[in-house]
């Protein structure tokens, strides 16, 4: 058995009297797709971002690669390789697509306070960016602004730019949130690629996908994970049918 | 070319013309104006920089406008007095070199900008606004009560200080040096907004929260926009010492950071030329309104009013049609 | 001993004045978001008022009603014609239009009252000095801490124990609600913009017998009373008392003790010009050193 790459202890953060996260324990191996599931108001992305550092929790611990990572910002955090794509994707509207992802290739290399040499005739540059729009499945629209791109693209293209920082680990939430059924199966086929490039922390509603796509689940319910493993387990456990899955599975 | 182009070169052109040809007929007063235009309008260039492109609403850039200023007036006093500037830990004279004083000046800012900057980015949005004000009068205050160069009178520069073998003294040619300056601050702000940091800097002020995520910290991206807009604007603050061979405290006030402001928003925010256009607006207006009444400020106000409320998007935004954030 | 305790004095009164004005700005800023750069022009409207009534009718009291009318009803004009367009706008809007709005009162004032000063006299029953033991302190500054305290007791109960002080709290909390509640919202911000002016000229017309009454009056008081807020934590009544009674003291004390404390070991001329030079930036130190460790304030939110 390889050694998990994230591995989150007793996580705990609350909001006042809520406890939105109530001693979590997860962990996410090399190449797996781990997916979290859970109803509106579980949770889920009050995790995320205590995974990003976007907020601290109150008590527990994140290691990643075997090292404690509670100490870092979130900036570090995202510079030692841990990506996340939004529940709203967030991006430069006023920016166009290819600039955007132009701008994750400069952090990733580390090379932002540059002032002189234009952007624009930066080739490396924008040939990088470029190669990700396209892997992203964006490239024809590369010269739009973002805030003219349709939901959908805009989904693209805060994956481009994940995928520009070469994570080690990536960590989504609701990626298929209002895609188009048709959207939601190429994001799936799409996902189903990734996870050769690095693993995925998968917050998701989309069953479907879900079901297709995940190596292991974990349901969150309460800020309390309820049961954690295969597909095949997941559906058969009973606390979860009662708990969440409901008629969905029945 | 687009629009914007067109009109930003034209009003580069303008105003050489303005001048060369208010020389050629004999009007110095009008190259002096043109002149002034052109030093605010760098100081507006160097403001946009933190405001327009950072998105962030300094209310207090007059400390580094005055700052540039006494840099020129201290430096030039002590040469002109034959005083040394200093003489501990090491005897320093002063100069009245132009170059040295602009580094001087640009240096000075710079170092003050940074302690400034960290401790308003600490806070953002009204805070922000709040606090770079609050700074700039604690410096203000400190010009007024330190009676060493000049506290509420200022300091005067008896001859405009030297570059190289020109005579600065001549209204045109020293239109020229601010004009050159001018250009270069310009140049400057635009290649570093199109520069890769001037994508990071875009990203800071429209989605800061993407840009931590992906490893950078708008903290430092802001704070070096804010210092190198401090400088520039200490660069224009040090010409303008020298066009009025005189300093004083009222530089550093709050009334002048609101002009900054307005020259901006005049022009168009975000725009690189917009700040130009923006001066040469109000020191138009100034000039025309003070003309026909003793209370110019007053229709001033009335038309800075009905800009904000109707014209969003500045000059700039009523030519082009179409505003620079939207 | 008696002169510090005398400086002490002042320095409550010095806040008290400031807590009139930071109320104001606190509260515009809290319920309706806007950041005012021309509150100090309603203090300086208030001002004016209160030295034209006195002199025509010679009676204090009139004076400050005069006051409180005037910049009442400046905000309220103010607030309708210009800034209820400018909520919804960013700050760099708001504060563009209300440094217009600077230009537009001062040269306003100077077109009708001239660039000469006035003077308001102490009202003949707060006139002459109030012994205790060795201490003698004007009567009037006294008043005018007695009317802060008031003031503050004032704005708690119309905050906590009327229908008014509930619409505000909800306002601050979320606009959304307020609407919900089925509260005029245009009514109400009218009312609050008001409310903060008439402070705001109050402290003006109280200042008016210490100081001479001219236009630009309203700008330094503008600026300390910012500092104030963002000291207290922007929004917070509670906070913008806590810090102008601390701005208020330290400023005053600051130009009392510094000259006499560098006295000690440097000659009297520095001692007096450096004193007094570090004195003037006291107050923004102690705004940096509390950003520092709160940023947002002292009680400010989170
Ligand atoms: N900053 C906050 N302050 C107070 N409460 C919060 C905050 N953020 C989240 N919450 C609350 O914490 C709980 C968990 O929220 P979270 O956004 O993590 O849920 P989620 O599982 O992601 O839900 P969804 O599926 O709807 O996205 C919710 O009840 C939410 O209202
Ligand atoms: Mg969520």
């Amino acid at each position: 058995m390889p050694k998990p790459i994230l591995r989150i202890n007793g996580l705990e953060k609350s909001f006042g009297a809520l406890k939105a996260t109530n001693g979590v324990t997860l962990d996410l191996y090399p190449g797996e797709i781990h997916a979290l599931i859970g109803p509106n108001g579980a949770g889920k992305s009050t995790l995320i971002k205590q995974i990003v550092g976007e907020i601290r929790p109150d008590a527990g611990s994140i290691d990643f690669e075997g090292q404690p990572i509670d100490r870092l910002d979130a900036a570090d955090r995202a510079r030692i390789g841990l990506a996340r794509t939004f529940q709203v994707s967030q991006i430069a509207p006023e920016l166009s697509a290819v600039r955007n992802v132009m701008l994750a290739v400069e952090a990733r290399e580390g090379r932002v306070f540059r002032f002189f040499r234009p952007v624009s005739r930066d080739l490396d540059l924008i040939a990088a960016a470029m190669a990700f729009l396209h892997d992203a499945g964006l490239g024809e629209r590369a010269a739009i602004h973002a805030a003219d791109l349709s939901h959908g693209e805009r989904r693209q293209l805060e994956f481009a730019m994940a995928l520009a920082l070469k994570p080690k680990v990536f960590l989504m939430d609701e990626p298929m949130a209002g895609l188009s059924p048709d959207g939601s199966k190429r994001m799936t086929a799409f996902l189903s690629e990734l996870r050769h490039t690095a693993p995925i922390l998968l917050v998701e509603h989309d069953m479907e996908a879900v079901f297709a796509l995940a190596d292991r689940i974990s349901v969150l319910v309460y800020g309390q994970v309820i049961a954690t493993g295969t597909v095949a387990d997941i559906r058969a456990n009973p606390e979860v049918r009662t708990a969440y899955l409901g008629d969905e599975a029945a | 070319m687009s629009r914007e182009t067109i009109l930003n070169v034209a009003i580069l052109a303008g105003l050489l013309a303005v001048a060369l040809g208010a020389w050629a007929s004999g009007e110095p007063f009008v190259v002096q104006l043109a002149t002034r235009a052109a030093i605010l309008g760098m100081a507006g260039v160097g403001l946009n920089l933190a405001l327009g492109y950072g998105g962030l609403v300094s209310f207090g850039h007059a400390a580094f406008f005055g700052i540039g200023g006494y840099a020129a007036g201290i430096l030039a006093s002590a040469a002109q007095n034959y005083e040394p500037l200093m003489t501990w830990p090491v005897e320093l004279p002063g100069t009245t070199s132009m170059p040295i004083i602009w580094l001087t000046a640009v240096i000075a800012a710079g170092l003050i900008a940074l302690p400034i900057g960290a401790l308003s980015l600490r806070t953002g949005g009204v805070h922000f606004i709040m606090i770079t004000l609050a700074f700039a009068q604690m410096i203000y205050y400190f010009a007024i009560s330190w009676p060493a160069y000049g506290g509420e009178d200022g300091l005067s520069i008896y001859v405009r200080n030297s570059l190289g073998t020109l005579d600065t003294m001549s209204p045109l040619t020293f239109f020229l040096i601010a004009f050159a300056l001018l250009l270069l601050v310009l140049g400057l702000v635009l290649v570093a907004t199109r520069s890769r940091f001037g994508l990071a800097l875009a990203m800071a002020r429209q989605n800061p929260l993407r840009l931590t995520s992906m490893g950078v910290r708008p903290f430092n991206v802001r704070l070096t926009a804010f210092v190198l807009s401090a400088m520039a604007v200490a660069l224009a603050g040090a010409l303008y010492a020298d066009l009025n061979r005189f300093v004083s405290p009222t530089m550093l006030s709050w009334h002048l950071s609101g002009e900054l402001i307005v020259f901006v928003i005049l022009g168009g925010v975000g725009r690189p030329c917009g700040p130009l256009i923006g001066a040469c607006i109000y020191v138009l207006l100034e000039q025309w309104l003070g003309g026909l009444t003793d209370y110019w400020q007053f229709p001033l106000g009335v038309i800075l009013l009905l800009v904000v409320l109707f014209a969003r998007g500045g000059v700039i935004g009523l030519v082009t049609g179409r505003n620079a954030n939207a | 001993m008696t002169l510090f305790l005398e400086q002490v004095l002042n320095g409550l009164q010095f806040g008290t004045m400031l807590f009139l004005m930071a109320a104001g700005l606190t509260l515009v800023f809290g319920v309706m978001g806007l950041i005012n750069l021309a509150h100090g022009s309603l203090y300086m409207v208030g001002a004016f008022a209160a030295a034209a009534a006195a002199a025509a009718t010679g009676n204090f009291l009139l004076a400050i009603v005069a006051a409180l009318a005037a910049a009442a009803l400046a905000g309220a004009i103010v607030e309708i014609v210009v800034l209820r367009r400018l909520y919804r706008r960013d700050h760099l809007d708001q504060v563009l239009a209300t440094f217009a709005l600077i230009l537009i009162f001062s040269e306003g004032v100077r077109w009708i009252f001239g660039s000469f000063p006035l003077y308001l006299d102490v009202p003949r029953a707060l006139a002459g000095a109030v012994h205790v033991g060795p201490l003698s302190y004007p009567l009037y500054r006294l008043a005018i801490i007695v009317v802060g305290i008031a003031v503050a007791v004032g704005l708690w109960l119309l905050i906590n124990r009327t229908r008014l002080g509930v619409q505000i709290r909800a306002g601050e909390a979320d606009r959304e609600m307020i609407a919900a509640l089925g509260i005029d919202i245009a009514r109400l911000y009218t009312v609050v913009f008001a409310l903060g002016a008439a402070l705001a000229g109050l402290a003006g017309a109280l200042i008016g017998p210490i100081q001479s009454v001219q236009v630009g009056m309203g700008e330094p008081v503008l600026i300390m009373a910012f500092v104030v807020v963002v000291i207290g934590g922007i929004g917070s009544i509670r906070g913008a008392l806590v810090g102008a009674i601390l701005v208020g003291v330290t400023d005053t004390l600051g130009r009392f003790l510094l000259p006499i404390v560098l006295g000690g070991f440097m000659d009297q001329a520095s001692a007096m010009s450096v004193g007094s030079a570090l004195a003037s930036m006291s107050i923004y130190i102690l705004m940096a050193v509390i950003l520092v460790w709160r940023p947002t304030g002292l009680m400010g939110a989170h």
